[in-house]
């Protein structure tokens, strides 16, 4: 393809693809809802001291949908256990609605968990597999202060957040998760999300462990539930292409530094550091040759 | 929960070692009801070989009956005639022989097989005045012809005569019967009729009633050191592993430090400083319990550093749930498995340190009960090894220890084979 083609390409994409993104939409007049200020997480083994996440500032807007995007070992993870809470920084501080973050004992993590919730990559390892389904759904209505409610309400409101998913609640009951497939275990933690309603959810990967054609419905899902209850998303990932598919921002991470952030259609469309440009030449493309030699490399190792 | 206990029943390793311990544990149980004795309870003196003993004022008490057995002379002869009497008697025959020359010895020793022939030849040639005058060499003096006599008494006065007259009830009830030296009695009926299959100890006590009643005392001090081993160790490594940092370190220091010093030696040093008069059965479990516990809690603070960090943990932490909740519902559960091979393990070794420790005298203190190294010790003390030759004394006690431990850990493997699949060939 020419550039001139290219270039056409590129306005015909952003005309149609309204998949996730609210691409008008400017979030920076919204709220902050989780931002950070040189937050940095280093790990010591032996001698060894691995930077895992060096000094990162970022602002995420309420109701925007972020993706993070970066390979495997620049920091993601770390990055989204620290927000998470379940990883304290080294340095730097996390705000929380604008207010440094406080979770230094157990009543207040407890408070901040009702407002920042995951869903992990691997749905295999993320249920204990001891206990049943309906556990896992009923957690989350007493940890959203509903544990004094009549049974009948209870199943009412795990069988509204199974059909939000697909799923039949009345099947469901008294399986254990391993009993379902990838997909649906994926769906039943979206289900988890949808009763506790946090104001931030962070996905992390939720679509690299499944197949292709479920991947799709996942995010449908997903993107519905944003919708609906307005609630910021944090999508980590390592396929750029999806970011841009879904995202408002894009935030791209390398050897864990942001090297560059900001509107998806800017970040993606026209990259300016190196990283993103081999990010971005690394995504095979249906109807282009994927010529290998035009990829650097080196970029980014 | 259902499948995974077929699975381990249908690992034939676990299921032999099960009926094993099964077995042994049924009999603990069942015994003491059908033998009800109490197992320190002295029957005689010294170490008896096995077999049915009966009171020799009862049998001769007991209504004699006339058996006539066509071996029961030779029988009783071979019994009665010990190998300094058949030496003495072909002594006399070589002797007649070198005298006179008419004795045909070809043939003749002090085997059991060939004692008739040996008797048949006595009777042929003593003859009381022949020996008095002929005064063959080595038997010229009255004392040694007298032994002759004795020894010829011996052999011709063992089927027949009166052993003794036996007077039954009193005033006009009286019965009175003979009692001949062939008759028989009905061990049945004797009063006082014992059977020990396994002999008695050094101090006369009934080897397999004590052996049974060790035995289980023996699998208490076991089941205590293994639980307070497991509780130990499992609490340790399950705080070290999942709370991590100074707590890590400060229990993982105490853990290094029982690691470097031997236990074995350690439980010697702390056993000997408690002094005999405190080492009760419980003592002596507890000592060896809080000894043993370390390998459990390194191992069990590996998995759980392993599992810590799982996203199921992450969720549980997302869900609020409380420290306690974490490890007992999301970590407990994934390691229950290892927790019960490691406790099956420790169960094993606490019986062999109790055995050990008691072989070297430091077992607990022995005038209540029984324990399987105590018995060891028991024997060892009184030459059942040595002098006494009492096998039934001390290898039953081996056997018992091999068992309990070798079936212990054949249950080991096989719950391993079926928790780990890639063990299974």
């Amino acid at each position: 393809m020419k550039t001139e083609e290219i270039a056409v390409a590129r306005e015909d994409t952003r005309e149609s693809v309204t998949f996730g993104a609210d691409r008008n939409k400017d979030f920076s007049k919204e709220p902050l809802c989780l931002s950070g200020r040189g937050v940095t997480r280093v790990f010591h083994t032996g001698k060894t001291t691995t930077v895992a996440v060096d000094h990162v500032d970022f602002d995420f807007h309420h109701g925007e949908l972020i993706s993070i995007v970066g390979e495997s070992g620049s920091g993601k993870t770390t990055l989204s256990k620290m927000l998470l809470g379940l990883l304290e920084p080294t340095e730097g501080q996390i705000f929380f609605h604008g207010q440094p973050r406080d979770i230094s004992t157990n009543a207040k993590k407890k408070e901040y968990w009702k407002g920042i919730q995951a869903i992990f990559q691997d749905p295999f390892s993320s249920y204990n597999v001891f206990h049943k389904i309906d556990s896992v759904l009923l957690d989350c209505i007493n940890m959203r202060g509903g544990k004094s409610l009549p049974r009948e309400k209870k199943v009412e409101m795990m069988t509204e957040a199974c059909s939000f998913v697909n799923l039949k609640f009345a099947e469901l009951t008294n399986k254990y998760p391993f009993e379902l497939s990838g997909g649906q275990m994926q769906r039943l933690m979206i289900a988890r999300i949808f009763l506790l309603k946090p104001d931030i959810l962070l996905a992390d990967e939720p679509t690299s462990m499944i197949d292709a054609c479920s991947r799709a419905t996942i995010l449908d899902m997903l993107l519905n539930l944003r919708n609906e209850t307005g609630m910021t998303v944090i999508f980590i990932t390592h396929d750029i292409g999806l970011a841009y598919y879904i995202s408002d921002s894009v935030y791209i991470m390398e050897h864990g530094k942001f090297v560059e952030s900001g509107k998806a259609d800017k970040v993606i469309l026209e990259p300016q550091a190196p990283y993103t440009k081999r990010l971005i030449s690394d995504v095979p493309k249906i109807h282009e040759p994927w010529d290998l030699s035009t990829v650097d490399l080196t970029a980014g190792n | 929960m259902k499948s995974t206990l077929r699975n381990v029943f249908h690992s034939p390793r676990f299921l032999v070692g099960f009926i094993i311990f099964s077995i042994i544990l049924l009999t603990v149980l069942i015994y003491p009801y059908f033998i009800p004795r109490d197992p320190l309870q002295s029957l005689g003196k010294g170490f008896l070989s096995p077999g049915t003993y009966v009171s020799v004022y009862d049998a001769n008490n007991t209504d004699p009956y006339r058996v006539e057995l066509p071996e029961a002379d030779a029988k009783r002869l071979e019994a009665s005639l010990p190998a300094s009497d058949r030496v003495t008697m072909i002594e006399f025959l070589t002797a007649k022989n070198e005298a006179k020359g008419d004795v045909d010895l070809t043939g003749i020793d002090v085997s059991d097989e060939n004692l008739d022939a040996l008797i048949e030849l006595w009777r042929s040639n003593y003859d009381e005045q022949d020996v008095r005058k002929s005064k063959y060499p080595g038997f010229s003096t009255m004392a040694q012809r007298n032994g002759l006599k004795r020894l010829d008494r011996k052999i011709n006065g063992s089927s027949a005569g009166l052993v003794m007259t036996v007077t039954r009830g009193e005033g006009e009830d009286a019965v009175t019967t003979t009692v001949n030296g062939s008759d028989y009695v009905k061990v049945s009926e004797v009063s006082n009729a014992i059977t020990l299959p396994l002999g008695t100890d050094n101090f006369g006590r009934d080897t397999l009633t004590e052996l049974v009643k060790a035995t289980g005392v023996s699998l208490i001090i076991g089941l205590i050191a293994g639980t307070v081993a497991t509780l130990l160790g499992l609490t340790v490594g399950l705080l070290a592993g999942y709370v991590g940092g100074w707590l890590d370190d400060t229990l993982m220091f105490i853990a290094n430090l029982f690691t470097v010093i031997p236990g074995f030696v350690l439980l010697i040093l702390i056993y000997f400083s408690i002094g005999q008069a405190a080492r009760g059965i419980t003592t002596c479990a507890l000592v060896i319990g809080c000894t043993s516990w370390v390998w459990t809690a390194r191992s069990v603070r590996s998995q759980v550093i392993s599992l810590r960090n799982r996203d199921h943990v992450n969720l549980s932490k997302l869900s609020g749930h409380s420290l306690f909740r974490i490890i007992t519902t999301d970590i407990l559960p994934y390691i229950a498995s290892y927790v019960v091979m490691a406790f099956i393990l420790q169960v094993s070794s606490g019986i062999l340190a109790e055995a050990q420790l008691s072989l070297l005298g430091l077992g607990p203190r022995t005038t209540e009960l029984p324990t399987l190294g105590l018995m060891m010790n028991w024997a060892k003390l009184f030459g059942a090894y040595t002098s006494s030759n009492a096998w039934w004394a001390y290898f039953p006690v081996i056997l018992v220890i091999a068992l309990i431990s070798f079936s212990l850990n054949l249950m080991n493997t096989g719950l391993d084979q079926v928790f780990n699949p890639t063990l299974r060939d």
